[in-house]
């Protein structure tokens, strides 16, 4: 009852590590996994003397991402340092950039079950720099410096969600967008791809936001949900009690699905941003801008044409939910004789259907596709074309999937082909007419639904192999029709 | 513009310089004295004028080209990387330990 | 002959005719620091094997005829700011004692590719910071012309070892005046190029966007050579220009005849020393000789440099002295407790009370609350003064004043009233936060026998006329030929 009477409001912060070589200042590796300080260097060691240079191809990235969520591209734009003191900041500070990032506003879209995009605010992405890590142990705490240094885009949500389920419907198509720009790998439990969330809540019907806690620590959908519902009841029943929120981080604790207060963080955080004065101003120019390629088609656009064309909302999501399904999907209507509303449709139910059946059953791979786009297509044409029925071609797919063989071959192999020949087909009709007199008659009388019976019978006389089409066609003509 | 003890303690915790009261008293007077000296920029027009923090040049044309080719090269070897370090393991660095 | 006796370019040139090799000279320069700087005390370490070996290789590339430069086989000191490979390098300060660096600076190595024998580490202020040597963790440097007094700072050890003849050429850095004050106090010529002419990559920084790296020698040849040398773009520093590198060395041999020298009124007022003033109108007396013309310019904003100095310098060096925190190198305190009272005592235990007093005095001036007023305002000052200096470029083509208002003070008299020692560096702090190139060559005497400098403040990337001009000068003295008299060893 109390949780009704309040609203949420939640702005996500999402750290993005991008998938460059090299670090963001210095020339070590960014591989994942590597045994500790075996990538390191006087720069991200942060020696005396050291100074960063900056990596162009994180530049290029974050130009990527921010045209790809329609942020304006700022053509100058400054790193900053935000100063404070930990083990795993050699510097003393981070480089980032605070007053003027890089990009500027933007949209994240999230597909709604109607088949249409809603959009979230974004205030700003910028680019700063990963922290190492400190692996705490009991007598003291080792100080792993591979990641430090790793490029980070940070992209800052407007506290526009109103609760868990957008949250993690936003997350998830952020996700997507980054993984199918091929600037992020999306690896929540690596931390490639990490989420601080801002909470608040306020009254339903005014206006005035709430005091915001931050939550960290949260690196699964699951516990994003969690961390996010557990804080708004927490907060709700803390003001219902008369108690009043306080601006402060919190950790989520995964195994007890508890919020809990950092301890260390008593004192309120002054960070001394200032420009980092090792870097130039970083100069992006409309042709720089203009000159970064975007996908033919972004998931959100992919899923405005797929729903477009008639294509049920769960299974355009399917197919957006991974890129190369959506490239695949497009492919293979690129090689159909025509681009129809019904090429479009069987596209989409052969690979939520046939595809994700050989997927899961582990007969395919995508990653490793057996077949091409072209003899997917061949399926669809062979089925339209009269050669093979729908089942059989379901048949033909599975085998596709599972071999990459040709598609014709299978049908040859597996005795696959519909009897088509009208001659052949009008004996059997005869013979089927022949031998039911009674059912001809109650035909004729007006019980036209015994077409099917008719056309079952030479099915079975044919074993399934005839065309179900011409059969029709020729018992109407017989019967009169 | 004076500076009293506690803003010296304050400052100094957020630069971790733990010190002594003697000096914390010292600071007090010679940072007081020096903020005093510079209290005298409040006397310049600076209206309009965008502040200076990259004295450099920059040239539009050539500032992608500055920036660094995305290419991994050797870092320092580990044993070196960790050869300066006031306490270590095998591996790694050591400060005491961290509790959250 | 004896190579201790020559200049930097002398020496060149005397390598390059057979009449001397670089183990000679070596072997000069050596002789003349273990006679002299017991009492000078410019040199913290030296690399007597490093420097043996690589001026074997001098001269056998001499022999070969291969040289690989002008300064091929020349003894160069190091202020001990630059990080040298195995080379312990302190910056002169406690908390980095018997750190050895795993990696060479740009300027190091160029100055190793340019086959300059590197001789040893020069004493220096604690992280730059002073304008007398006397923050050093390890001891004061002396003026070799009256060793009560200071040589000036921070690069006081570069400056002293160059005017004490211990070896031809240094090279130092310039925040505010570190190499051009010091310079000046013991009779030298140092030069600090227009910022990102020299990469600061591998020069442990006090102040980022202040810093710059330059040469010391007793002539202006001297130091034209060695900023050739270490000039450019360095991939490394970002904030280092592509810009072509001139020739230096030929430009002391431009002509100067109609070159317009700004005289700014502000640097000839209260607090110049009488002596000082007579001496630089001298030199300026000697340039209109040379054919150039003085012109009165004023710099409204110059007499605000010290204070936007110290909010902007020290804002930087608080943080750029933030990665000293005994994790990773250097000192860390014996008595660790928690995390926070290992950081806090470390960096108390480490720094000296000026470098502790400047990181004070940055993290307040960027603090929550302060940094609009303190930081903000002061770079809003830096680019008025910069404008200053681009509006009277227009008119003329150098600066010219005394670089320090006084000769060299007494060791100790300053040392406990910051603000009277970082008033002294109100002549040169203007070129670092505009970004110039400054000069300081010899005016002359006192009557007590002190040298007086003169400064040269030039148009951005236009070291090539400060050269000219000092060069010219120069022909027209002998200031730059007379040596301390150093006890007799
Ligand atoms: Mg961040
Ligand atoms: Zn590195």
């Amino acid at each position: 009852m109390p949780v009704a009477d309040f609203e949420p409001v939640i702005g996500l912060e999402v750290h993005a590590q991008l998938l460059t070589e090299s670090k963001i200042f210095c020339g070590c590796s960014t591989a994942f996994g590597a045994p500790p300080n075996t990538q390191v260097c006087p720069v991200c060691l942060a020696l005396p003397g050291s100074l960063p240079a900056l990596n162009r191809k994180v530049v290029e990235m974050a130009i990527k991402a921010g045209k790809a969520l329609g942020c304006k591209i700022a053509e100058r734009s400054v790193f900053a340092r935000k100063n404070y003191f930990y083990p795993d900041l050699p510097k003393g500070y981070q480089i980032s950039q605070y007053e003027l990032p890089i990009c500027l506003g933007g949209t994240v879209h999230v597909a709604q079950p109607d088949g249409s995009l809603r959009g979230f605010g974004l205030t700003r992405i910028h680019i700063e720099e990963d922290a190492g890590k400190n692996i705490h142990g009991d007598a003291a705490s080792e100080v792993d410096l591979n990641r430090a240094g790793t490029p980070l885009i940070e992209i800052v949500g407007e506290p526009e969600l109103r609760s868990a389920d957008e949250a993690t419907e936003y997350l998830k198509s952020l996700r997507l967008t980054l993984v199918y720009l091929g600037i992020n790998d999306g690896n929540l439990e690596e931390g490639s791809f990490r989420c601080d969330a801002n909470v608040s809540v306020r009254r339903k019907g005014t206006e005035k936001f709430g005091t915001r806690v931050e939550l960290k620590n949260i690196n699964s959908y699951r516990f994003i949900r969690q961390a996010i519902e557990f804080e708004i009841e927490r907060q709700v029943e803390l003001i219902e009690s008369g108690g009043t929120v306080r601006l402060e981080t919190r950790l989520f604790d995964h195994e007890k699905g508890v919020t809990r207060s950092m301890r260390s963080k008593e004192e309120a955080n002054d960070y001394r941003y200032f420009p980092e004065p090792d870097l130039p101003p970083l100069l992006v120019s409309k042709e720089w801008i203009d000159s970064v390629q975007l996908p033919a088609r972004l998931p959100n656009q992919a899923f405005s044409e797929l729903a477009a064309s008639g294509i049920p909302a769960t299974d355009a999501r399917t197919i957006i939910a991974d890129a190369r399904l959506v490239t695949l999907y497009f492919d293979v209507l690129a090689a159909l004789p025509a681009i129809t509303d019904e090429g479009r449709k069987w596209t989409a139910n052969t690979l939520c259907g046939e595809l994700s059946r050989a997927l899961n059953d582990g007969t395919a791979d995508l990653a490793a596709l057996k077949c091409t786009p072209a003899q997917i297509a061949r399926v669809f044409a062979l089925q339209t074309g009269g050669t093979i029925s729908s089942t059989a071609g379901r048949t033909v797919l599975a085998e596709l999937f599972a071999t990459g063989s040709e598609p014709d071959a299978i049908v040859t192999a597996k005795g696959l082909a519909q009897v088509s020949d009208t001659g052949a087909l009008e004996a059997i009709v005869d013979a089927v007419l022949a031998k039911s007199p009674g059912e001809v008659e109650k035909y004729k009388a007006g019980k036209k639904n015994l077409l099917g019976f008719f056309v079952g019978a030479a099915m079975k006389e044919l074993k399934g192999k005839g065309n179900p089409g011409e059969l029709n066609k020729i018992f109407k003509s017989k019967l009169g029709d | 513009m004076a500076i009293d003890r506690a803003q010296v303690r304050h400052v100094a915790h957020l630069a971790r310089l733990s010190l002594s009261a003697a000096e914390e008293e010292k600071f007090a007077i010679q940072l007081s004295q020096v903020l005093g000296y510079i209290e005298k920029l409040n006397a310049v027009d600076v209206t309009g004028i965008e502040p200076l923090a990259f004295a450099g040049d920059q040239d539009p044309s050539q500032a992608k080209a500055a920036l660094r080719d995305d290419r991994a090269l050797p870092g320092l070897p580990r044993e070196e990387a960790l050869s300066g370090a006031p306490q270590r393991d095998a591996q790694a660095f050591l400060v005491p330990r961290i509790i959250e | 002959m004896d190579p201790s006796s020559l200049s930097l370019g002398a020496l060149s040139d005397a390598l390059a005719r057979g009449e001397t090799s670089a183990s000679s000279a070596l072997d000069a320069s050596l002789s003349r620091i273990r006679a002299h700087d017991g009492e000078v005390k410019a040199f913290l370490r030296l690399d007597e094997a490093g420097a043996r070996k690589a001026a074997l290789g001098a001269d056998e590339r001499r022999s070969r005829k291969a040289p690989l430069s002008p300064l091929d086989g020349v003894p160069v000191g190091l202020k001990d700011i630059f990080c040298q490979r195995g080379i312990e390098t302190t910056c002169g300060s406690k908390i980095l004692s018997g750190w050895k660096a795993p990696y060479s600076a740009t300027v190091v190595e160029r100055l190793e590719r340019a086959g300059a024998v590197l001789v040893g580490k020069l004493n220096m202020d604690e992280f730059a910071m002073g304008s007398s040597t006397e923050n050093s963790a390890f001891g004061t440097t002396h003026n070799p012309w009256d060793l009560t007094r200071t040589p000036g700072g921070s690069s006081g050890g570069s400056a002293a070892a160059v005017a004490a003849r211990l070896v031809p050429g240094t090279l130092g850095t310039d925040t505010g005046g570190s190499i051009r004050q010091p310079a000046s106090l013991v009779g030298c010529v140092g030069m600090k190029p227009t910022y990102g002419r020299v990469s600061r990559f591998g020069v442990i920084a006090f102040a980022s966007s202040l810093d710059q790296v330059g040469p010391f020698a007793q002539d202006v040849r001297g130091c034209a050579m060695l900023l050739s040398a270490i000039s450019g773009r360095d991939e490394r520093d970002q904030t280092s220009s592509a810009r072509a590198v001139p020739d230096f060395t030929s430009s002391c041999a431009r002509d100067v005849r109609g070159l317009r020298i700004g005289v700014p009124q502000e640097f000839f007022g209260e607090g110049l020393d009488p002596e000082v003033e007579k001496a630089v109108r001298a030199t300026m007396a000697r340039f209109e000789s040379l054919g150039c013309t003085m012109k009165p310019i004023s710099l409204p904003t110059a007499p605000h440099a010290i204070a936007t100095y110290y909010i902007v310098a020290t804002a930087e060096a608080s943080s750029n002295l933030a990665r000293y925190d005994g994790v990773r190198f250097g000192h860390r305190t014996k008595d660790v407790g928690s995390l926070v009272e290992m950081y806090g005592k470390t960096r108390d235990e480490g720094f000296g009370a000026e470098v502790k007093r400047r990181i004070m005095l940055g993290t307040y001036a960027l603090s929550a609350g302060y940094y609009d007023a303190y930081y903000i305002r002061a770079q809003k000052v830096r680019a008025l003064i910069q404008r200053d200096f681009l509006r009277a470029f227009a008119e003329v083509d150098a600066v010219i004043s005394p670089t320090s208002p006084t000769a060299a003070f007494k060791l100790g008299e300053k040392l406990d009233d910051p603000l009277a020692m970082y008033l002294n560096d109100i002549y040169t702090v203007p070129a670092n936060l505009a970004g110039l190139p400054g000069l300081s060559a010899p005016a002359g005497f006192t009557s007590s026998g002190l040298p007086i400098g003169y400064q040269l403040v030039g148009r951005p990337w236009d070291e090539e006329t400060l050269f000219a001009l000092a060069a010219a000068h120069e022909r027209t003295t002998d200031f730059h030929t007379r040596a301390p008299a150093l006890g007799k060893a």
